[in-house]
């Protein structure tokens, strides 16, 4: 019996590249030319790497969905989270809307006062704070402060070897964690977007009236002139969607985290990066489809 | 009883770069092997594709039915319940405590009540001897207890196969002694097929039926112990000895040029014969008889006429010469009488 070397093998064809191991022992690196480079496909072409990774976060979305209906649903799980997540956002929040719409309110207020049609002030500010403001308020804290934390522990669950003891126990890692943590996402998002709006709106009307010397009446007045139900409906579908841009990011960059600890800190990084450029890109698709869809009320 | 695990053809790599290439083993159902490798030719990778969790290229793993490589992941998950994995550090939940973490498999997979739970993890638990420790986070507890814990998690579904990544690393000889004990007391008494992966020598020789060697992305043998125990291939020499001479180098092989160097004739056999088998370990008193012992006597008797010379002898010898005589005086109508 001697170790003979069998012919090599014939060129593989491009293997589905699966999540990198980085929990991996030395065992996983053969050779010390190989060190713990992570899996790459044998052809590549510029931007195809960019389209796997997006395509891979849609996958991760739609089997979070999938799984959202499977039984049994960790509620457990979801309500730790959602209360972990609201209580490290509410406070932020309603922080960072009082000046929001106050800065709001006092820009639309200075415009309109010069063009005379101040009596819209309330109308103008009240549909900014609550359509665009408030959603992208809610969104950025919730990835900046929920997301971050979402992706920091799976990351270090990831490299701890935790959910491949968790997959080894027959047990979907995306059911257990990453659909209860989304979940709770959207589902803070949309209770804080009704926070951040009122707040927001408060503040606006409290710089209005009594810095700018507006009057209560013409705020209120315009506000129901100019404002209807489906800019309230959409406002609360957008924190819906960012909600859950925000988990599956998180989640998706903290399952596959590169390289060990640091990784986790760079994955993280990303995983808010990540968020706030596809915030932006999304809330202007819906900004502009809505504009279309919904007639304003004025018109 | 445990099932058999039969691997087939298996290759991965990653990337451009080959881990092992062709593996065929079987794994017969409720014995103890172990899978011998120098450091970094993908023990744990092997493991990680047996359950899997890594996806090799090529070759099928069959478990119960059902090929772990190639099959729908539903399939696949279902049939990961089978297993019992003890992963190298343990690979604990860090949230929870010992026993939340013994307790996972079974609050996620079962219907039992709270306090039939608490008696089964128990029960668990004083089986790898951290009875009392159950309250701890696995923060607080140093590696070896972790290690103990892993396993204990690993069995509490009472799995038909148990593999177990390096359950030696960073544990004493003392330690690794108990954790050899362990492991036959747990074979003997639940009958798993195991698979240990490791390179400690003192397991190889202690614990396993059978043993199998990696090297040069290549599985260099597979079969009963005595087989490799005595083989005069240079690898398995050089690693059994622990010495520097040998095709082993520091970055897995040497070079021919090196290999000339220390003047290393690869085709001259090693140092062999001078090897004594060590006698593998009996369950502690008070176990049950380990029932692979027989299936294996069997099996390894109907395969005695293909096995080399030195490893016939060791058998031989181990087994008692009144069963083996018999044996082999009636060898050639053997196959026939064997299912």
């Amino acid at each position: 019996m001697t170790a003979t070397l069998p012919p090599p093998p014939p060129p593989q064809p491009p293997d589905p590249p699966d999540p990198p191991d980085p929990g991996q022992d030395p065992g996983g690196a053969p050779d010390a030319a190989g060190g713990d480079e992570p899996e790459r496909p044998a052809w590549s072409v510029p931007g195809a790497g960019a389209l796997r990774e997006t395509g891979k976060l849609f996958a991760l979305a739609l089997s979070v969905a999938r799984l959202t209906f499977k039984r049994p649903f960790q509620f457990r799980e979801f309500v730790e989270q959602f209360w972990f997540i609201a209580s490290v956002t509410i406070l932020p929040a309603a922080l960072v809307s009082i000046p929001f719409g106050a800065v709001i309110a006092l820009q639309v207020g200075s415009l309109t006062q010069q063009f005379g049609a101040q009596s819209f002030t309330g109308g103008a500010s009240v549909l900014a704070v609550i359509q665009q403001a408030s959603p992208l308020i809610v969104a950025l804290l919730i990835s900046g402060a929920a997301g971050s934390a979402i992706c920091a522990d799976l990351g270090s669950r990831k490299i701890r070897e935790e959910l491949d003891a968790m997959e080894v126990m027959g047990v979907s890692p995306v059911q257990r964690l990453v659909v209860p943590r989304v979940l709770a996402t959207m589902g803070v998002a949309v209770l804080l977007n009704g926070l951040v709006s009122v707040v927001g709106t408060l503040g606006g009307y409290f710089f209005n009236v009594i810095m700018q010397g507006g009057t209560p009446g013409a705020y209120l007045s315009s506000f129901s002139a100019l404002a209807q139900l489906p800019d309230l409906y959409i406002s609360e579908i957008k924190a819906l969607i960012f909600g859950f841009i925000a988990g599956i990011v998180a989640a998706y960059r903290g399952l596959n985290p590169r390289g060990g600890p640091k990784g986790v800190g760079d994955a993280v990084n990303q995983s808010v990066v990540i968020t706030f450029l596809l915030l932006f890109f999304v809330n202007t698709i819906l900004t502009s489809i809505y504009l279309q869809v919904v007639p304003p009320k004025g018109g | 009883m445990g099932i058999e695990v039969v691997v087939d053809g298996l290759t991965k790599s990653f990337g451009r770069q080959n881990i092992w290439r062709d593996v065929t083993l079987t794994l017969p159902a409720g014995e103890v092997s172990v899978l011998l490798g120098p450091s970094g030719t993908g023990k744990t990778v092997f493991l990680k594709s047996l359950i899997g969790l890594l996806k090799p290229e090529r070759g099928h793993v069959r478990v119960d039915g059902v090929d772990m490589v190639n099959d729908r992941e539903r399939d696949v998950f279902e049939a990961r319940k089978k297993f019992g994995l003890m992963f190298q550090d343990g690979a604990l939940f860090g949230s929870m405590s010992l026993f939340d973490n013994v307790a996972f498999p079974l609050r996620e997979h079962t219907r039992k009540k709270e306090s039939e739970i608490r008696r089964i993890v128990m029960e668990r638990m004083d089986l790898v001897g951290l009875g009392g420790a159950e309250g701890k986070l696995p923060g607080e507890i140093s590696g070896g207890m972790r290690k103990r814990a892993g396993l204990a998690r690993a069995l509490v579904l009472d799995p038909e196969i148990v593999l177990c990544d390096e359950p030696d690393s960073g544990l004493d000889p003392v330690r690794t002694a108990f954790i050899s004990q362990l492991l036959i007391d747990v074979n003997a008494q639940i009958d798993a097929t195991m698979l240990i992966v490791t390179h400690n020598i003192d397991i190889a020789c202690t614990v396993p039926d059978n043993i199998g060697m990696l090297f040069r992305r290549n599985l260099v043998t597979f079969g009963p112990r005595e087989v490799l125990l005595t083989s005069e291939e240079p690898v398995v020499s050089q690693f059994l000895s622990g010495s520097r001479l040998g095709p082993i180098g520091m970055s897995e092989e040497k070079d021919a040029a090196t290999l000339a160097a220390e003047g290393f004739d690869a085709s001259a056999p090693a140092r062999a014969g001078v090897r004594e088998i060590v006698p593998q370990l009996e369950p502690s008193p008070g176990m049950p008889p380990r029932q692979a012992v027989d299936r294996h006597r069997e099996r390894v008797l109907g395969m005695l006429a293909q096995l080399p010379t030195a490893a016939r002898n060791a058998i031989v010898a181990g087994i008692g010469s009144s069963v083996a005589e018999a044996r082999t005086l009636t060898m050639p109508g053997l196959p026939e009488e064997r299912p």
